[in-house]
């Protein structure tokens, strides 16, 4: 019983940090429409600024420099492709696996075969509560990414930036007439996601997995399922999808031993066989807008 | 005239006469990515279905044949078929595959159908690392020769055309031209009779596809299908031509170059998959090949911009070049002297 409480902590705070790198995601796609490929890239670069810069700047100047860096590369994007791009979305959509394909390119010749720490203050101490052994790293995970999703609900919901984001959601060519700048709410969108991803690499990469090497974007992929099978336009979606995910994920990782008959690895792959299994019974995911259309 | 312009392409029965086994295998490697890419490009560029599990059904194919025609020892299992049954046999399955898959690939439309296809790679690299029996783990199994009616496309016997002694890949060629051609020509009999224009009208009017009686949800897995099968023939060939197949390669970053290489050749068109898999292939291969004299590339395991990096650099960039001010890609750039001035678009 123990330890089935402990994987579901595990899950629920490795789920909080798939729900951070999926709001990102989301929010992307409400703003532009397009599904963003690169991603998983975007978090590896945070990941990477923050681990080489950790010695000189410290822990928390070096993600600082990490995030900003993430949502500048974000923005630029945006800038540079999404702007110009007359091509229809889905293409555009292609168009970033062209940038996830060079910016993984270059951080893994970076990183080569190195595995980097991004020096958090957690390190691999412990807390013991009742028995109950949990990672620190795991509680900052739990804590860091409720602040920033609350934060995060709370500027959606109440701020006019948030309020000019929903509205371009719900038809872009309305609040575009009504003043809403489109260039900037759509810019803004791809920065708050790069930053959250970046801050999401510290905890992909932290205790117990070993650092930030040339997989880290492996695992952050998952947080493509944890979008989907919430339903892309929703972000209360991706918070439920990427809970879901990582429950899953740290259960049947921890419980893989009763589960060999079905493979070595299991954990890495059951977050897709959910995603499956959701997406056969609702197409649209979970909380996502069924596609309706009238004649 | 309208007949003659197709006759450049006998050249391409040349080659095994002249080039030496490093382009031979690098027109091998084009051939079998192009058909891989064509079957991507019915799906992605004609249907709007986007698909990042096209590796897997590339792995299916490779190992469906390997498989087939392989014979079992005390590690592995194969069945011993004849070379060419295994083929066809695996082929179909890649196709059963596809249609296994036909339950989402029908229902999810465009980008949906892309994330939920990851799936398949993660699901398919999971499978072939614990089937030992089949795949041979992580360090692959041998694919046996092709042999059609007792003559072994491998570096046996005494070929000699002309004087000029043909191994393994020289023969290999032919059976990848032939592969190639049929392929081509059957994606272009799709493309330009009903399916094909059903194909189209459901990625740019899906609701008005449904509505003049089409049905999308069906066209969508059937192409799907097809697509997988051609993914599963090109995996054959590849295959074939590496002699060995490794579950390794068969990942993400493969996956992502067939999209690469269609969007770089030019969506939905059978011409545009195979500029953008020569495009895609063979830039790697050329880069390694004079890394020596080219700037700014080093040769592998020195520490700078290796070959292949180089090429993955020129490619992403070509990607998001080409979408931006290419929309019909590298197809789209027509040599008049080339190309007809009427263009039956499909």
């Amino acid at each position: 019983m123990t330890r089935f409480i402990e994987l579901l902590i595990n899950g629920l705070s490795l789920g909080s940090v798939y729900a951070l790198i999926a709001l990102g995601f989301v929010v992307i796609f409400r703003a532009t429409e397009v599904v963003n490929f690169a991603h998983a890239s975007l978090l590896l670069l945070g990941g990477y600024v923050t681990a080489v810069l950790h010695a000189d700047l410290g822990f928390v100047g070096a993600l600082a420099v990490g995030v900003l860096a993430a949502a500048a590369v974000g923005a630029l994007i945006e800038l540079v492709l999404l702007r110009r791009a007359k091509a229809p979305r889905q293409v555009v959509a292609i168009a970033t696996i062209g940038i996830d394909i060079v910016l993984m390119a270059e951080l893994s010749r970076r990183l080569g075969t190195q595995v980097l720490s991004l020096g958090d203050p957690w390190r691999e101490k412990v807390v013991t509560i009742g028995g109950i052994t949990v990672a620190q790293t795991r509680i900052a995970a739990l804590v860091v990414a409720a602040i920033l999703i609350g934060l995060f609900l709370l500027a959606f919901k109440y701020t006019s930036w948030g309020v000019s984001m929903r509205a371009v959601a719900e038809d872009s060519e309305t609040s575009a007439l009504m003043g809403i700048r489109l260039g900037r709410i759509s810019m803004s969108a791809w920065a708050v996601a790069g930053a959250l991803a970046a801050v999401a690499a510290v905890f992909i990469t932290a205790f117990p997995t070993p650092g930030l090497d040339r997989t880290s974007s492996i695992a952050a992929l998952k947080a493509f399922p944890a979008a989907i099978l919430g339903g892309l336009d929703s972000v209360t979606g991706a918070l439920v999808g990427g809970l879901l995910i990582g429950v899953t994920e740290a259960l049947v990782g921890g419980y893989q031993n009763d589960l060999t008959f079905l493979g070595r690895g299991l954990g890495d792959v059951a977050p897709y066989v959910v995603m499956i299994a959701i997406l056969l019974v609702r197409p649209s995911g979970l909380f996502g807008t069924r596609e309706v259309s009238r004649v | 005239m309208s007949k003659l312009r197709y006759l450049p392409l006998l050249l391409l029965l040349l080659p095994p006469f002249y080039l030496d086994l490093f382009w031979l295998q690098a027109g091998l490697f084009v051939m079998a990515a192009a058909i891989g890419a064509i079957g991507l490009n019915l799906l992605t560029g004609s249907t709007g279905q986007l698909s990042m599990g096209h590796s897997f059904f590339l792995a299916v194919g490779a190992y469906g044949y390997v498989y087939f025609a392989g014979e079992s020892d005390e590690h592995l299992v194969g069945l011993g078929l004849p070379p060419v049954v295994a083929i066809v046999c695996a082929v179909v399955l890649a196709g059963l595959a596809g249609l296994a898959f036909s339950p989402i690939a029908g229902r999810l439309s465009g980008v949906y159908l892309g994330i939920a296809s990851l799936a398949l790679i993660f699901i398919g690299q999971h499978v072939l690392f614990n089937v030992h029996d089949v795949t041979g783990g992580y360090n692959g199994r041998a694919v046996p020769p092709l042999e059609i009616f007792g003559f072994t496309f491998d570096n046996s016997g005494d070929v000699a055309p002309f004087g000029i002694p043909f191994g393994g890949l020289e023969k290999l060629w032919f059976v990848g031209l032939i592969l190639l051609g049929v392929s081509a020509l059957f994606a272009l009999g799709v493309l330009r009779s009903r399916p094909g224009r059903a194909m189209n009208l459901i990625r740019d009017q899906q609701t008005a596809a449904g509505v003049i009686g089409i049905p999308v949800a069906r066209t969508r897995a059937a192409v799907f299908t097809l697509s997988s099968m051609y993914a599963g023939l090109g995996g054959v060939l590849l295959a074939l031509t590496f002699q060995r197949a490794v579950p390794d390669y068969f990942g993400m970053l493969l996956a992502l170059d067939y999209l690469a290489m269609i969007v770089i050749g030019g969506l939905g068109s059978v011409t545009g998959a195979i500029v953008g898999a020569t495009f895609v292939t063979l830039l790697p291969q050329l880069l390694t090949r004079y890394s020596d004299s080219l700037p700014l590339v080093s040769p592998p395991g020195t520490g700078g911009v290796s070959p292949a990096d180089a090429a993955r650099y020129l490619y992403g960039a070509a990607v998001v070049g080409i979408v931006l001010f290419l929309p019909a890609g590298l197809r789209g750039l027509r040599i008049p002297s080339l190309t007809p001035r009427k263009e039956t678009t499909p």
